[in-house]
């Protein structure tokens, strides 16, 4: 399996990959253009948004969505308690929920290999 | 706020609850069927690749960027994920990137889940490394022919995951509207956002082959040579027929 020296360079390359992720979503993710994505632009049409949340039903494809269930939670929109100029730190917050939720299970899930025993404790 | 320019998937109402149900079972069976399929896969180096691999889709899912005046588009991930980490992994990443933005984020419906990780995950997924695996023998060829490889498989995935929209309108939608206006505006935008995702899963790739090549799925396999010359420069000379 691994010698350290080739498992050294694998951290290291990981860890550069992690950064990338954090420093995308908490700092790039401010130069996000804040307009309407492809598929939201389509489910509107139609539909004249106001300012404020409020939405006058019209005739568009989005005409009988809903709320999102979970609207109030804390981190709702990318924000934090509703404070957008959290964007980042949100943002941050979710690059390690995924990494911890996805790489633990993948972690988790991985066969034991029983020919290696110095691998497994 | 109900409403919000952050919102980026699917939302609970516009697809009716019936045809909502019958695509939560194919996301469910679907991301059942990959978590089978890739724990063969998984090692002390494929399961913290796939991990960082999600949360780099995370990151990039929040940058919209510009398609036209007041329109934008972000990364789907899955022909970059499928690319990286292989189908299987790859469509786990991006089902665990919809699952975390909708629970915690409120982003994309409750309802709606199913539908978007039919779309994101499991057709993009698909789309995007079927047409990484047919143009293979192009992508092993040199860095340069990985990256262009890298760039048609997500602006198929996207402009194809699109289309899943369009087919679960048919299905149930739950407005009245022309499928022929939606079809197009849906392909057409999706186009336009299928060049940005290009160019983010280009670079993305590319940097990853650059500095650790054997981490790239498609390349596994192919002659060390090969491997190698995809992660140089300059494209080998003769010996990588």
């Amino acid at each position: 399996m691994s010698t350290p020296p080739q498992r050294g360079r694998s951290l290291a390359f990981f860890a550069g990959f992690g950064v990338a992720a954090l420093l995308i979503a908490g700092v790039l993710s401010y130069l996000a253009y804040p307009h309407p994505d492809g598929l939201d632009t389509v489910t509107l049409q139609g539909c004249s948004e106001a300012s404020g949340g409020e939405q006058l039903r019209d005739d568009c494809l989005a005409q009988n969505a809903d709320d999102h269930a979970l609207a109030d939670s804390p981190l709702a929109d990318y924000t934090v308690g509703g404070n957008a100029v959290l964007l980042g730190l949100s943002g941050i917050i979710g690059v390690l929920v995924t990494l911890v939720i996805g790489g633990g299970l993948f972690w988790l899930l991985r066969p034991r290999r029983t020919e290696n025993p110095t691998d497994e404790r | 706020m109900s409403s919000s320019v952050v919102a980026m998937h699917i939302s609970d109402g516009i697809i009716n609850a019936p045809t909502s149900a019958v695509f939560g079972v194919v996301a469910a069976g679907g991301l059942a069927f990959a978590l089978a399929k890739s724990r063969a896969q998984l090692d002390e180096r494929t399961a913290p690749m796939a991990g960082l691999v999600a949360a780099f889709v995370f990151a990039l899912q929040l940058i919209n960027f510009p398609i036209l005046p007041g329109v934008s588009g972000h990364l789907l991930g899955g022909a970059l994920a499928a690319i990286l980490v292989g189908p299987w992994l790859g469509s786990l990443c991006v089902g665990i990137v919809l699952i975390v933005q909708a629970l915690l984020f409120a982003d994309g419906g409750l309802t709606a889940l199913g539908l978007n990780i039919t779309n994101m995950a499991i057709i993009g997924t698909a789309v995007g490394f079927g047409v990484a695996l047919a143009l293979r023998p192009l992508a092993t060829r040199g860095r340069q022919w990985l990256i262009g490889v890298a760039f048609i498989s997500a602006f198929m995935n996207t402009v194809i995951t699109s289309l899943g929209f369009v087919l679960q309108y048919t299905i149930g939608g739950a407005a009245g509207a022309s499928l022929g206006a939606v079809l197009i505006s849906m392909i057409g935008l999706h186009a336009l956002i299928g060049i940005g995702e290009g160019i983010i899963t280009a670079l993305t790739v590319g940097a990853v082959a650059s500095s650790r090549s054997d981490l790239v799925y498609l390349l596994r396999g192919a002659p060390q040579h090969t491997r190698t010359a995809a992660a140089a420069q300059i494209t080998p000379q003769g010996s990588a027929s």
